[in-house]
């Protein structure tokens, strides 16, 4: 069954919200904890490969049109972005494959995220079916 | 800290993890999941080796 705002007394996007400040944590509120888990896993993990394969973190002041589409991006890892920014993290220079890689791990775990946040929405308000007997 | 993956374990990181995104997001029980995501990654690996063999072969 849904987990419908009413009987639950929290904001309807409250998940959606939630699933973009941290990796599955919406699907923590919805009541799918493995899928909490997995998601978190998956999306932490492409997340910091990227830092670690020295990626480069998109910033607001990027000049041109890609470094701005890069940002916004970049923005739906919530969080770990905000961390990343607050602690300078993937200010490099990308001057290696490796790192080129790495910019494009940080860009696409982020949008992953932002796919599982709409995926936990969606679960709270109904229009998508748990799937899981109860 | 620095990571340093070969270009193919770039690429088996990265279909893990959309897979495993795209299998619980796309499917809404267990066993679709789980199908689903298979697929998802046997579909992001066999297409870049398809695609490197092609550009082998251009090139040569």
């Amino acid at each position: 069954m849904p987990d419908l705002p009413a009987r639950s007394g929290a904001p309807v996007s409250l998940a959606l919200l939630l699933g973009w400040l941290l990796p599955g944590a919406g699907h923590l509120l919805t009541r799918h904890w493995g899928r909490a888990a997995l998601l978190f896993l998956a999306v932490s993990s492409m997340w910091w490969l990227g830092i670690a394969m020295n990626g480069h973190l998109y910033l607001p002041d990027g000049g041109d049109a890609l470094s701005l589409l890069g940002f916004v991006g970049d923005l739906g890892s919530g969080l770990f972005y905000l961390t990343g920014y607050a602690g300078g993290l993937g200010r490099n220079v990308v001057q290696v494959t490796t790192a080129d890689y790495g910019t494009k791990f940080l860009v696409v775990a982020s949008l992953l995220n932002v796919i599982a946040a709409v995926d936990a929405h969606n679960l709270r308000i109904g229009r998508k079916l748990s799937g899981v007997a109860r | 800290m620095s990571f340093a993956p070969s270009h193919f374990t770039a690429v088996l990181l990265f279909a893990t993890s959309a897979s495993i995104v795209f299998g619980i997001t796309q499917r809404a029980t267990t066993r679709a999941m789980l199908r689903y995501g298979v697929a998802c990654w046997v579909a992001f690996v066999g297409v870049v080796i398809v695609v490197s063999w092609l550009m082998f072969l251009i090139k040569h």
